[in-house]
């Protein structure tokens, strides 16, 4: 019995794979600017409470950050929105950011995430479109 | 299993002491302990490195696992050391218990896990680790009478590949691994190495898959193909499906349903899986 279930579990996981791409837009689905604005006020509220993370904004310009950060989602989910800041190897060098505190301010923005009412799995793919950037912004 | 019990308390009482150490690692990053204690899911030994050191960190964890299939109960507890998620150092104890009979048989196992290339989130081409696991059989009366050539120890060498796919399957987040195992072993080694079919090493295959549902649940299915080496004694490929718990970076919980073929001439074997890891430090 085991034998047959796993069978179909597997038919059926990928058969998922192929049916990745939904044709409505990741920034309709997180709720277009006012959740993305939403998770960043969220996600900066995470960072000045993190005593950790929040020693590599001690010079930032906090309402620049904010502004660039919500270009940079927008553009990230496929909005309407043109990224004006400066590139993340740019912004990051110089910050010495370790693995560690990379992940850890993942979790942080997962918790922003929770906290704007983003579903899981919506999250996923924001996370995924972010994914690639992490060459750029650690041990810089 | 007096010693078990007494072990899991260990652990569970140290887990709210050492809470700060090793955790530069994303949640669910470190898989859980497979049956051999190495990083992995139940059966197979995965690509991930137990802990959650990051690399400038070291990590110590210990597990202790529990299955019961019809006419046998396999019980394993170890500890593994992970090293600036470089290395993976474990040491692991089994004991397979042949219930309504007198004999049990113990089995010692150390292994190492050296990831060889990637992260399992963020690199384009998948986690690749490669480990040994080399085994020392502390009975070996059965493995004798079922006709074993090699009865003290055995080592087995894996290449494993793990990933990771972000939001892959309708928004969840999708894992694979792919094992490749270089084994001589009976039955994970219990029932010894090699036989009259055969005595040679032999690649095997095994696989894991799983979706998670959330950031703490994944539901997954694993396949383990093993060698027939002895005589008349039909040995068939192992495989479950889990679910694991993995409720923070301190501790997590795996349940699963096993099903191990026929051991020794035995009837199918198949039965519960329960599993519990906690990260030390």
């Amino acid at each position: 019995m085991l034998r047959h279930s796993l069978t179909v579990l597997l038919v059926f996981l990928l058969l998922g794979c192929q049916s990745l791409s939904s044709s409505r837009s990741l920034f309709d689905e997180l709720g277009g600017m006012p959740v993305i604005e939403k998770i960043t006020d969220n996600f900066i509220d995470e960072i000045s409470f993190d005593q950790q993370i929040v020693q590599h904004f001690k010079e930032s310009d906090i309402d620049r950050f904010r502004a660039k950060l919500i270009e940079q989602i927008c553009v990230e989910a496929g909005g309407p929105c043109t990224y004006s800041g400066d590139s993340m190897v740019d912004v990051h060098t110089k910050m010495n950011i370790t693995e560690a505190e990379f992940n850890r301010t993942v979790d942080l923005l997962i918790n922003a995430m929770n906290k704007a009412g983003v579903a899981h799995r919506t999250q996923n793919k924001l996370l995924a479109r972010l994914a690639p950037m992490r060459a750029d912004i650690i041990y810089r | 299993m007096k010693p078990l019990r007494i072990f899991a308390g260990i652990t569970l009482g140290l887990l709210p002491v050492f809470t700060w150490a090793g955790e530069g690692k994303l949640q669910e990053t470190a898989g859980v302990t497979q049956i051999e204690g190495s990083s992995g899911g139940g059966l197979v030994p995965w690509a991930t490195l137990a802990g959650y050191d990051s690399r400038d960190e070291f990590s110590l964890s210990a597990f202790s696992t529990r299955v019961s299939v019809d006419d046998f109960r396999l019980y394993a507890f170890g500890a593994a050391l992970g090293l600036f998620d470089r290395v993976e150092l474990s040491v692991a104890r089994q004991t397979f218990d042949l219930i309504d009979t007198p004999y049990e048989i113990n089995q010692n196992i150390i292994g190492a896990k050296v990831r060889l290339y990637g992260d399992v989130v963020y690199s384009t081409w998948p986690q690749l680790s490669a480990g040994v696991q080399y085994k020392e059989l502390q009975d070996d009366l059965l493995a004798e009478l079922v006709g074993a050539e090699e009865t003290d120890n055995g080592t087995d060498f894996y290449l494993a590949a793990s990933k990771a796919h972000l939001g892959a399957l309708f928004g969840y987040n999708l894992f694979w691994d792919l094992t490749l195992r270089g084994t001589k072993a009976n039955q994970f080694g219990l029932l010894g190495y090699g036989g009259a079919n055969n005595d040679s090493y032999e690649v095997m295959v095994e696989g894991s898959l799983a979706v998670f549902l959330g950031r703490k649940v994944a539901l997954g299915m694993e396949y383990r193909q093993k060698p027939d080496n002895l005589a008349g004694l039909e040995e068939e490929d192992a495989m479950d499906v889990f679910v694991a718990y993995i409720p923070n970076k301190h501790f997590n919980l795996t349940a699963a349903w096993v099903d191990l073929g026929t051991i020794a001439g035995s009837d199918p074997q198949s039965g519960p899986y329960f599993s519990f890891t906690g990260y030390l430090w």
